[in-house]
């Protein structure tokens, strides 16, 4: 009842000075909707994000070579020519819970069709190779392992090569020349998009990677080995298979290679949303704590402003403790009321950058939860203070004020 | 009957300045029920002390001061702003009502304050409303106070000092910032209230109005030195026609020159 009472009244002291209580608020409502529209800014990217890792297939473990070092010369990652067709093929025989395994041999190069020509990269791999990057074929076919064995001048392309090429043709069936040797285009494939890093990933020509080593790169060793794993749960297991295989095939050498699976690689994407999603709503957290000094500097000159409504209500009667409670629950009210226009405001905001940036944002239940219950918090930290100061006036004192 | 106020040999010593002041030096007093006082004497001679004493706002350094038969000098500050809130009313001279809140909400204030009784706000509400009305501004409870003549508001004020049914009500200076007219139309509310059987104390510097009590403390220095009863007690009412019939003439006689 009297917690009640002393709502009502702090009730109406907000209504008789609504103005003044829209504005102590709005430094909340700011710092709620901006730590709001960051938060789900950054859950957006981070779904982006982990929406990309997925397409680039799924329980992938990749085999780099390691540095190379000659005389005391190292050279960087992956520089070491000691990855072999030979230890893709072992892996495949060897390892279990494997879906498909594809060596890869990667270079840039000119290629010529058309008329037209265009420098993309050739990458040679196996007839796995769609089925683990989760890489529809669109039209045509992938080479077989037939041609891969024949090193047949067979090739599939990316929807970018396709478009440069053969801007007003089918180019299924159609040549283009690498190093002048003629390929024959078998498929064409689904459009992929730019990578987590920002390439093109359509701006390709696969080819066999026995074809791309003896016809085109002309070399013995190869750029990477891509495994699939056949499930998650398998993967660490793959991947511990892998390296024990690759070792025991170096036996007494240092060990001249690296395995990664794609979860590290998407956990490294994922750390640098997630370090701009801290930065920004570290940004928004201090503005909100500018907001809650915002509701203490207003609620302590409301203090002074007030200090003979203080004396009134302290000389009729009111105990110290009904004023501390009455400019305590102005504060919290006024901070929650900006707590929930902040949300308001956050998640329009967010529906706006999304629709004109083509941002992706995600509103999270748990963000707007601690927005409310940090708004609530910082009215009773920076509403206590004016609160206990209204409280301590004398009455006579109070109301002798000017 | 015992008195409703009962002082003896009151003191009150202020020591924050360098020097102690000595507002109050010995004062003893009985004020029975239905009695009408004024407080009377020249700025410095305690008077205001001696409301904030009697008003239970402050705490006599030392004395007796029984209200209503408690000793309220004993008692610690929460138990003061209940003696305030259930025992005595308030006049001021500023009127000292909320601002940007109705007249009944106003008068509502010390209800909201109630310890000990246990009202619904629809009770609040129409007791609220009876007390307006007794001061004759029933008709204005949905204005706010600066919608309000002077003498609205202190009528207003009176209304919030009579909702708690006080032992004793209060008034410092309760005419001060009125003009005659007014002064007289807000004594009569007092007489009326007085004739009621409600106990009023009230300070004030104009004699005129002090002959409107019943009865006369004159101070000096913190100490009585004149207790008396008024002889030819002014009744507002009077007074009032009066007013009425000079007003009346001034404008005969401005008529025709007119």
């Amino acid at each position: 009842m009297r917690f009640f009472t002393t709502f009502l009244v702090a009730l109406r002291a907000l209504r008789r000075n609504t103005m003044r209580s829209i504005l102590t608020a709005l430094g909340i409502i700011i710092g709620i909707g901006a730590v709001i529209t960051t938060v789900s800014m950054g859950n957006g990217a981070k779904a982006r994000v982990e929406a990309q890792v997925a397409s680039l297939g799924q329980n992938i473990i990749t085999v780099y070579p390691g540095s190379f070092s000659s005389g005391g010369m190292r050279g960087g990652f992956g520089s070491s020519t000691t990855l072999t067709a030979e230890d893709a093929d072992a892996i495949m025989a060897e390892v279990a819970d494997i879906e498909g395994v594809s060596p890869e041999v990667r270079d840039r190069n000119q290629v010529l069709a058309n008329g037209l020509n265009w420098n993309t990269s050739i990458n040679g791999e196996s007839p796995d190779y769609p089925q683990i990057k989760n890489w529809r074929i669109v039209s045509g076919s992938m080479f077989t392992e037939q041609d891969v064995k024949s090193l047949a001048k067979v090739a599939i392309i990316g929807k970018t090569v396709a478009d440069q090429l053969f801007p007003n043709e089918d180019p299924i069936g159609q040549t283009l020349r690498i190093r002048n040797l003629p390929f024959r285009i078998l498929g064409v494939l689904d459009v992929k998009g730019y990578s987590l890093f920002g390439s093109d990933q359509d701006d390709v020509v696969i080819i066999p990677y026995t074809s791309h080593m003896r016809r085109v790169s002309r070399r013995t060793n190869i750029s990477s080995i891509l495994i699939e794993a056949s499930s998650s749960e398998k993967l660490d297991v793959v991947k511990q298979r892998v390296e024990d295989l690759l070792a025991q095939r170096r036996k007494g050498r240092e060990p001249d290679f690296t395995v990664r699976t794609q979860e590290e690689l998407a956990q490294a994407a994922t750390e640098t949303s997630k370090t701009m999603t801290l930065l920004l709503g570290g940004i928004a957290f201090v503005s909100l704590v500018v907001g809650g000094i915002g509701v203490m500097n207003i609620m302590l000159v409301s203090v002074t402003e007030r200090t003979r409504e203080i004396g009134i209500r302290l000389a009729i009667g009111a105990h110290g403790k009904d004023v501390l409670l009455q400019f305590l629950i102005e504060a919290i009210l006024l901070s929650l009321l900006g707590g929930v226009l902040g949300i308001l405001c956050g998640i329009g905001a967010s529906e706006l950058a999304s629709y004109y940036f083509g941002l992706p944002t995600l509103v999270s239940t748990t963000s707007v939860i601690i927005a409310v219950a940090v708004s609530t918090v910082i009215g009773i930290f920076f509403g206590f203070y004016p609160a206990r100061k209204a409280a301590q006036l004398d009455p006579i004192d109070a109301l002798r004020y000017e | 009957m015992a008195p409703v106020v009962q002082i003896q040999d009151i003191h009150k010593i202020y020591d924050s300045g360098e020097v102690p002041v000595h507002a109050v030096r010995g004062v003893s007093l009985d004020i029975h029920k239905g009695e009408f006082v004024a407080l009377m004497g020249a700025s410095g001679s305690g008077k205001s002390t001696l409301m904030n004493l009697l008003g239970a706002l402050d705490r006599p350094t030392r004395g007796i001061y029984k209200l209503d038969g408690i000793d309220v000098s004993q008692l610690d500050k929460n138990e003061l702003a209940d003696i305030r809130n259930q025992k005595l009313g308030f006049v001021f001279q500023g009127f000292n009502l909320l601002a940007r809140t109705t007249a009944l909400e106003n008068v509502e204030l010390p209800m909201l304050y109630g310890r000990h009784r246990k009202v619904s706000s629809a009770e609040i509400r129409e007791r609220a409303h009876y007390c307006l009305e007794i001061v004759g501004l029933a008709k204005r409870a949905d204005h706010m106070p600066n919608q309000l003549s002077g003498g609205q508001q202190q009528r207003v004020a009176i209304a919030r000092a009579l909702v708690n049914q006080p032992q004793v009500l209060l008034a410092d200076e309760p005419t001060g910032n009125l003009d005659s007219k007014t002064s007289v139309e807000v004594m009569g509310v007092f007489q009326k209230l007085n004739e009621q059987g409600i106990t009023i104390v009230m300070v004030t510097h104009e004699l005129d109005i002090a002959h409107y009590c019943k009865r006369n403390l004159i101070l000096r220095d913190g100490v009585v030195v004149r207790d008396e009863l008024v002889k030819d007690r002014l009744i507002a009412e009077h007074e009032l026609g009066k007013l009425k019939q000079a007003e009346a003439a001034a404008k005969l006689t401005a008529a025709p020159a007119a």
